[in-house]
């Protein structure tokens, strides 16, 4: 799928996705896999770095919503990062800024693990 | 560039068309000379209810297809989707309950409450022969 692409990396400790291209309901699928294979192995601490996403619908939005749960009652989340305007706009207007850590930059969200851990 | 113009594509209703949909609509839209934004509101709103035909007309069958008209006019542009599926009609516009779902661990039903957001005027035309959504912008 040409459109879309995710990198895992870990960064002190953390894992991080980062999301590329267009997050739509035919590339959702591949984020999807890319948590169940993060909460399948246990890691629970995970970062989403948005910076090269440039496109979100809402079955975006919903592989969040369907896997936030299992991450936190396992004592971790998922913090999102470095969001563009168009992108965060979205999730704003399902009112996704309460209910989530959504922050500037990915160092943000490390610091953010850091302390609550 | 604010003379009447209409715009027509006919697409396999399919996931793997989204992104050409999209295309098309930004292309259009943004020779109209709708700003970024707008083009971004317009793009999302197509995609939300395209996808929704393929859910829920079509319940995910390959081999049917979605017609989509694009009809700018100089006050706004309305842009329909017609599909030959099962009619459904939204029950609620309304903001869903992301925290109850997100406990649930379920998704989906978003999609209807941003259309209404991102558009000015939102209708549902069942006819015998086929369904129509149509969704109207103002040029600002």
């Amino acid at each position: 799928m040409k459109n879309f692409k995710i990198n895992h990396r870990e960064s002190s400790g953390l894992d991080v996705l980062d999301l590329h291209g267009e997050l739509d309901a035919h590339t959702a699928s591949q984020l999807e896999e890319s948590l169940k294979l993060l909460i399948n192995s246990n890691k629970s601490n995970i970062i989403v770095n948005c910076s090269e996403l440039d496109y979100i619908a809402s079955a975006g939005l919903g592989v969040f919503m369907a896997y936030i749960e299992d991450v936190r009652s396992s004592g971790g989340d998922i913090k999102l990062t470095n969001m563009n305007e168009r992108v965060y706009n979205v999730f704003d207007l399902l009112g996704f800024p309460t209910l989530y850590d959504i922050l500037e930059d990915e160092q943000d969200a490390v610091e953010r693990f850091s302390n609550e851990n | 560039m604010n003379k009447t113009a209409t715009y027509r594509i006919t697409v396999n209703a399919s996931t793997e068309n989204l992104s050409e949909v999209r295309d098309f609509i930004a292309l259009h839209a943004k020779k109209q000379g709708f700003s970024r934004k707008e083009v971004s509101d317009l793009q999302l709103a197509v995609d939300e209810a395209y996808t929704n035909i393929i859910k829920h007309a079509y319940k995910n069958s390959n081999n049917e297809n979605v017609e989509i008209n694009l009809s700018f006019d100089p006050d706004k542009l309305c842009i329909s989707l017609f599909d030959s599926g099962n009619s459904f009609k939204p029950e609620s516009y309304d903001l869903p309950d992301i925290r109850k779902k997100m406990k649930e661990r379920k998704r989906g039903g978003m999609g209807v409450y941003l259309i209404h957001q991102l558009m000015d005027s939102v209708s549902y035309h069942a006819q015998p022969d086929k369904n129509e959504i149509r969704l109207c912008k103002k040029r600002t």
